[in-house]
């Protein structure tokens, strides 16, 4: 199937500096991918570049089989949702959600349609009549959805649409914005530097960081297998351990050798092959790791002295200094830890990640 | 003091004689800038014999309102014996066109440079502000010059042109500085919603300009009123302007200077910026502040 978006061989260089090059993606229809990554990564950049917000150095930008790298914005079959709802001030909810349509000059009947279908969608009928300075900031990003939605595009794309609200409206909105794309089945483009918006939403999250895409997958692959160490860091919350070290011949078998553990790697599933005297980095997520008497009995366990704990309601994140460095785990909350306690726990290596010694490459 | 053992609720407050200083100074300084305005009101409403006795402070003992009526159609520039009203109406002929296109012009500029950001748009604003700090004097004869080469010197829209020019510099600064200050994400939007250069000035940028409009309105109308140098030199003499009708009729003197006309001609040709400044107070002084990078 032809692809929804595709970005081919893409440019984007301020002066002498390219913030962006030789980018590739293809987004299929009625996919919703996320865009993740830190500030400065180049992800709003890639998706301004989309919406023809940006001139583009070199490549092509493709939107449902048309080339559109020199089209206005207007012209791209898009529509568009920013963090800072971008609501034109002065005019009223029902006209703000009109005014594109009515700039191209749409017969009024087919806007008022529209305008009462995205309405309806987003329940934000009795707010027609008002100014976006008397809405909350949940019902004006809600207008700035509809006002997407009312161009009937094809690929609707979302600048962090959620970063300016509260907590408990983010997680509302982002059920909604879920719901909407399973209704309506459009492709969707969503930015965000929120990683738990990323895992919820995406059929696929393309992880960027120094303006390329480091790992395009989808959200369990991201987590259970990233590409490299840049993406292990930056996905998971509480973040993932790391240690450095080496591969050790063992007992007949292959042993991460380090900061003072030796943990047999039996059962880790590579993607190469292993070699003994390999420099690595072993890379444990808190809440992989067999902890207290779930540890007791398995091969190569250790024992590790809890530093402090921080219960966080579900479960609690356990600090523990171990060998001679420092991890964190993470155990339902039925029983408390305290400083100084002696606790076991195990390497579950078909769950752990290995990285080559720079953390380019996942082995 | 810093601690007190019944401090509780608001603090209370109390006269201090800095204070009072502050007051009296403020009193008195009002006092100093009325007290001009008080004798050009007094002395346009007497007689001359009355003017005559010297004593300018005192009230008038018989108003009369005849000073003003000459002032208005009567009075003397020269040969003609007109009043000030010809200048009035030329004064609003060249006021209000120099204020919408310089305005106009002004927005645009600003709305181009802070949004659509064209290739070099900062050294262009750089030059046109450097315009702004060159005193016009250096200007007046290459303008005079240009302006009679293509047939527009001592013509109307002449003057306009000059007055929208000399305009554009400040308006120019004002209307970027206030866009600046808009979130770059509503032009984005706007763009997206199929907005181009017009429509997103027109329907979205200048309804969102309200109170920078006023301010440029008031720059405008009050310096351009105001104008002296410009209107003599480049109206001509169909077309100029009350400032300049108000210095002839003060200088065209038969027998004893009439101080009561001259007042209430003086009073008449303040009128319009007399009037915004009490319409406007806080707008106006917006204005000031804004205009102050005038130098």
């Amino acid at each position: 199937m032809e692809p929804s978006v595709s970005i081919r061989d893409l440019r984007i260089s301020y002066g002498a500096l390219d913030v962006m090059r030789d980018l590739q993606l293809d987004i299929q229809p009625g996919e919703f991918l996320v865009l993740l990554g830190p500030s400065g990564c180049g992800k709003s950049t890639l998706l301004n570049a989309i919406a023809g917000l940006i001139d583009v150095s070199d490549g092509e930008v493709w939107i449902s089989g048309k080339n559109v790298t020199w089209a206005e914005p207007k012209d791209r079959g898009i529509g568009m949702v920013f963090q800072s709802y971008a609501l034109y001030p002065q005019m009223s909810v029902e006209r703000n959600l009109s005014f594109g349509l009515r700039v191209s000059g749409h017969p009024k009947d087919d806007i008022a349609k529209r305008v009462a279908r995205a309405a309806e969608i987003l329940q934000i009928e009795p707010l027609l009549k008002r100014k976006p300075s008397h809405l909350s900031g949940g019902q004006r990003q809600r207008v700035a959805i509809g006002r997407a939605l009312v161009r009937d595009a094809q690929v609707y794309l979302f600048d962090e649409p959620l970063s300016n609200l509260d907590a408990k409206l983010r997680v509302d909105l982002r059920v909604e914005i879920k719901r909407l794309h399973q209704r309506l089945e459009n492709t969707m483009v969503y930015v965000t530097h929120d990683q738990i918006e990323a895992l919820t939403l995406a059929d696929r999250i393309a992880v960027m960081q120094g303006g390329a895409i480091q790992q395009l997958d989808d959200p369990l692959t991201i987590y259970n297998r990233p590409k490299n160490l840049f993406v292990a860091g930056f996905i998971g919350s509480p973040a993932m351990n790391f240690f450095h070290g080496a591969l050790v011949e063992a007992g007949g078998g292959l042993a991460f050798k380090g900061q003072g553990l030796e943990v047999p790697v039996d059962g880790y599933e590579t993607s190469g092959p292993l070699a003994a005297g390999q420099k690595v980095i072993l890379g444990v997520r808190p809440e992989h790791v067999p902890f207290a008497e779930a540890a007791a009995g398995r091969p190569g366990a250790v024992e590790g002295r809890v530093e402090l704990e921080e219960p966080m309601g579900a479960d609690s994140l356990v600090w523990l200094a171990l060998g001679e460095g420092q991890m964190s785990v993470r155990c339902s909350s039925g029983k408390r830890y305290h400083p100084g306690d002696r606790v076991p726990l195990a390497f579950d290596m078909t769950r752990a990640s290995l990285f080559d010694a720079d953390g380019q490459h996942r082995l | 003091m810093s601690h007190q053992e019944n401090a509780r609720g608001p603090k209370p407050k109390r006269l201090t004689s800095s204070r009072i200083g502050i007051y009296a100074f403020l009193v008195i300084a009002a006092a100093f800038f009325l007290l001009p305005f008080y004798v050009m009101v007094v002395t346009s409403l007497k007689g001359m014999p009355e003017i005559l006795k010297g004593n300018i402070f005192a009230l008038p003992e018989k108003p009369t309102f005849e000073p003003w009526v000459i002032a208005w159609a009567k009075a003397c520039t020269g040969v003609n014996c007109d009043g000030i009203r010809v200048g009035v109406i030329n004064s609003f002929k060249i006021m209000i066109p120099s204020t919408f296109v310089s305005i106009l012009l002004g927005a645009i500029n600003g709305y181009a440079l802070s949004f659509w950001r064209p290739k070099g748009g900062n050294v262009i604003f750089a030059i046109l502000l450097l315009g702004a700090f060159i005193p016009y004097q250096v200007y007046l004869y290459p303008l005079v010059r240009m302006l009679s080469q293509v047939g527009l010197y001592n013509t109307l829209p002449g003057i306009i042109a000059v007055h929208t020019i000399f305009g554009l510099p400040v308006m120019t600064l004002l209307f970027r500085n206030y866009y600046v200050a808009v979130p770059i994400d509503l032009f984005k939007a706007a763009r997206v919603d199929g907005g181009g250069f017009w429509t997103i000035f027109f329907r979205l940028m200048i309804p969102m300009s309200g109170p920078i409009l006023v301010v440029a309105a008031i720059l405008q109308v009050t310096g351009i009123w105001n104008d002296f140098l410009f209107g003599l030199i480049f109206a001509g003499r169909d077309n100029l302007p009350m400032t300049v009708e108000l210095n002839n009729i003060v200088n065209t003197t038969t027998g004893t200077k009439a101080y009561d006309v001259n007042m209430a001609a003086t009073i008449l040709t303040a009128m319009v910026p007399l009037i915004v400044y009490f319409v406007s107070g806080r707008w106006f002084v917006r204005g000031i502040a804004a205009g102050a990078v005038k130098g």
